[in-house]
């Protein structure tokens, strides 16, 4: 594993979304408390809370050509930085186009950020809007309620650079709608020196190890439903991309068994790095980015039974009037060139096509960076959760949370 | 002079004094008694079998789920607020007596410690507390040493939830406190003593029932708000010690079941009104709060 150099500011930004503002969920807590959550549902569910009516066409005009401008929602940490808190990429756009970029990185959380668009969404008001980047199971429920418009082609020439890994989806065949941001795995992760000291070996390969005795009260796994049942449904032999209620039960089984017995200690949003920065855990389900910027004491790796792949992807909201603007952006970031600067700085896996002979340039030592580049290998060890209804998604989430203790 | 006359500036006082009612109360009207009903209303609401979505009714059946289901929850969420209150008055108590009593010309600054906490937000402060309880921290280590900890930790368990509550709201309890011990006349406590009391008794026969207001203020906003939390549960508990704020935070975000969140809400609110009004009923000081 290579050790990078990073800039003082990079390293206390990575600190702090380990310690305190977690790039894919912790913030969750911060803002939507019991009581805030709750006045929010009178705004959602009062007066007429049936609002069954599912996709409200779009009728919006496309502003583009006269309103260079795009607002995009990402989640945080998670587009290059320079020292001084500036953003290089989008920089270089707006110089190049003219469109002037509103970054936000307010997507802490897929369930949180749906919550706080849902009314908006629903009676097709604009969501101020012109991309969101997703989670697939979230982008494919955005995209079934029709709250998606359909990507221009014409305007997006660089996304037939989308790696062919990335390009089946079952929610949005042939990628109409949405196109991916950043992936990665859910995976094996553990404080080598830690496992060492307890198993004897400081490298994991296998969920049998992680449910050891000797790591009891030390391990952790993530409170995304997709990533911890779908490895465990792995694990048994079965397959995440495509099981029944019967083997996602006996997972679940396994999954309370293991909490019950204190196996596990926490289950985890993004907070689980700074608890295996901390010693509090040793080992970990958790994803393959952020554990690769923990550094070279830690370790990753897929277990040999099989990981769990997830995509962010970008979405253009329906009643976005700056479509146009959106789709030149994405282009932009489909560029190898540009696409390899933003894998060189969050280091998920690149979904762009020739980025990794980009990223030569740039530094090679991330070149064979299985978690950025994964090889074909890589990604053959790797499922994508099978697709949900709503109603099965519900029921699989209320079994989960109920395992988990909430 | 005429009675009308007379009752002219009596009304306009009147009117006054209901124009700055107003501010309040349209307050309260707009953003506490209409949500409150629409609240209500959502936990009433009936499944329309997809998820997520939800149509108007009287669907009563939603309190008895929420009762059957997360019972528990409301359980744990009372005894936790409870023992983090008692422990956050036993801290504060000596605490505020002496920053009133004794603390002379260091009196200002101690108050400004007591609420500088609040200058880093409560999220950041809960997770200072990672740190502090982390396995090989000094407490842990300590602690351990004593085979104090039948887990072997602190974080992760129940004392870490009930002692991030207690922190997160030990100001609440101390303001209210310093303030009524501090209008307690010292000559009150100088008579106790004049009186052949031994320290003890005075404290029992004088202190104590003068400062009966900021205790019944300090327990009920320490109580309150630690009831309904539920950061301290997510960020520092296990699974297993997730309190009713975790449980309606759940169903809101991740089941988007708004009946079932509003329903658990409603019941939070009317069981702390009832332990309020007993606890104030049994404190016997209806009239200094």
């Amino acid at each position: 594993m290579s050790e990078r150099p990073l800039s003082r500011e990079a390293k206390a930004l990575i600190a702090m979304s380990r310690t305190s503002l977690s790039r894919r969920r912790i913030l969750q807590v911060a803002g939507v408390g019991g009581v805030a959550a709750v006045v929010a549902a009178c705004g959602a569910g009062g007066g007429d809370g049936s609002s069954s009516a599912a996709a409200p066409s779009p009728t919006v005009t496309d502003k583009s050509d006269t309103d260079k401008t795009v607002v995009w929602s990402n989640w945080p940490l998670y587009i290059d930085e320079d020292d001084s808190g500036g953003r290089p990429s989008l920089a270089a756009f707006e110089k190049q186009t003219g469109i002037t970029v509103t970054y936000n990185d307010d997507v802490n959380d897929n369930n949180e950020f749906y919550a706080k668009v849902r009314t908006q969404l629903e009676s097709g008001q604009s969501i101020d809007r012109d991309i969101v980047t997703l989670t697939d199971w979230m982008a494919a429920l955005w995209i079934r309620n029709g709250y998606v418009q359909k990507l221009d082609r014409a305007v997006l020439p660089n996304a037939a650079n989308l790696i062919p890994r990335l390009a089946d989806v079952a929610f949005d065949k042939p990628r109409d709608y949405s196109l991916p941001w950043q992936s990665g795995f859910g995976a094996l992760g553990w404080n080598k020196a830690a496992l060492k000291s307890v198993l004897g070996t400081d490298t994991m390969t296998s969920i049998d190890q992680l449910f050891d005795p000797k790591l009891k009260g030390k391990i952790s796994v993530l409170s995304e439903m997709r990533d911890t049942m779908g490895i465990l449904i792995a694990w048994q032999g079965n397959d995440p991309s495509n099981f029944t209620e019967d083997q996602f039960n006996q997972a679940l089984d396994a999954l309370q068994k293991q909490i019950d017995s204190g196996q596990i200690r926490q289950v985890a949003g993004n907070d689980y790095a700074g608890a295996m920065e901390s010693g509090d855990v040793t080992a970990v389900i958790g994803w393959s980015g952020d554990m690769f910027q923990l550094g070279p004491d830690f370790g990753v790796g897929l277990p040999e039974t099989g990981g769990m792949l997830w995509t962010d992807n970008m979405i253009i909201p329906a009643s976005s009037e700056h479509a146009k603007n959106a789709s030149i952006l994405m282009n932009y970031y489909y560029d190898p060139k540009v696409s390899a600067e933003v894998a060189a700085y969050v280091q998920y896996i690149c979904p762009v096509v020739g980025a990794k002979e980009e990223m030569a340039k740039i530094d090679p030592a991330l070149v064979d960076n299985q978690w950025i580049f994964p090889s074909d290998e890589t990604f053959a060890k790797s499922y994508v959760f099978m697709e949900l209804t709503p109603e099965q998604d519900e029921k699989y989430q209320r079994a989960f949370q109920k395992a988990i203790g909430n | 002079m005429t009675i009308a006359a007379a009752v002219g500036p009596a009304r306009r006082r009147a009117r006054i004094a209901y124009l700055l009612l107003l501010p309040g109360v349209a307050w309260l009207a707009i953003f506490f008694i209409i949500p409150l009903i629409s609240l209500f209303f959502t936990s009433l609401q009936v499944s329309t079998g997809s998820s997520g979505k939800y149509k108007a009714g009287f669907n009563w059946r939603n309190y008895v789920e929420a009762l059957s289901e997360y019972w528990e929850f409301f359980l744990r969420a009372l005894i936790y607020a409870g023992i983090a209150t008692v422990l956050a008055l036993v801290i504060a108590y000596p605490l505020a007596y002496f920053i009133a009593l004794k603390a002379g010309r260091w009196r200002a600054l101690m108050l400004v410690l007591v609420v500088a906490p609040f200058f880093a937000s409560f999220l950041l402060r809960t997770y200072a507390w990672k740190t502090i309880l982390a396995d090989d921290a000094v407490i842990t280590q300590t602690l351990n040493a004593l085979h104090l900890l039948p887990d072997g930790r602190i974080l992760n368990t129940s004392i870490a939830v009930i002692a991030g509550l207690t922190y997160n709201f030990l100001p609440f309890m101390i303001l209210p406190l310093y303030a009524a011990l501090d209008k307690i006349d010292p000559r009150l406590i100088e008579a106790g003593s004049d009186l052949y009391a031994s320290p003890f008794t005075t404290f029992r026969k004088v202190t104590w029932p003068l400062s009966m207001p900021g205790v019944v203020a300090g327990t009920l906003l320490t109580f309150i708000p630690a009831a309904g939390d539920y950061i301290n549960a997510e960020l520092l508990g296990s699974t297993k010690d997730k309190m009713i704020g975790n449980a309606i935070q759940t169903n809101f975000i991740e089941f988007r079941d708004y009946p079932m969140a509003s329903a658990l809400s409603f019941i939070l609110m009317a069981s702390i009104l009832i332990i309020v009004t007993v606890y104030i009923r049994r404190a016997g000081t209806e009239e200094l709060v």
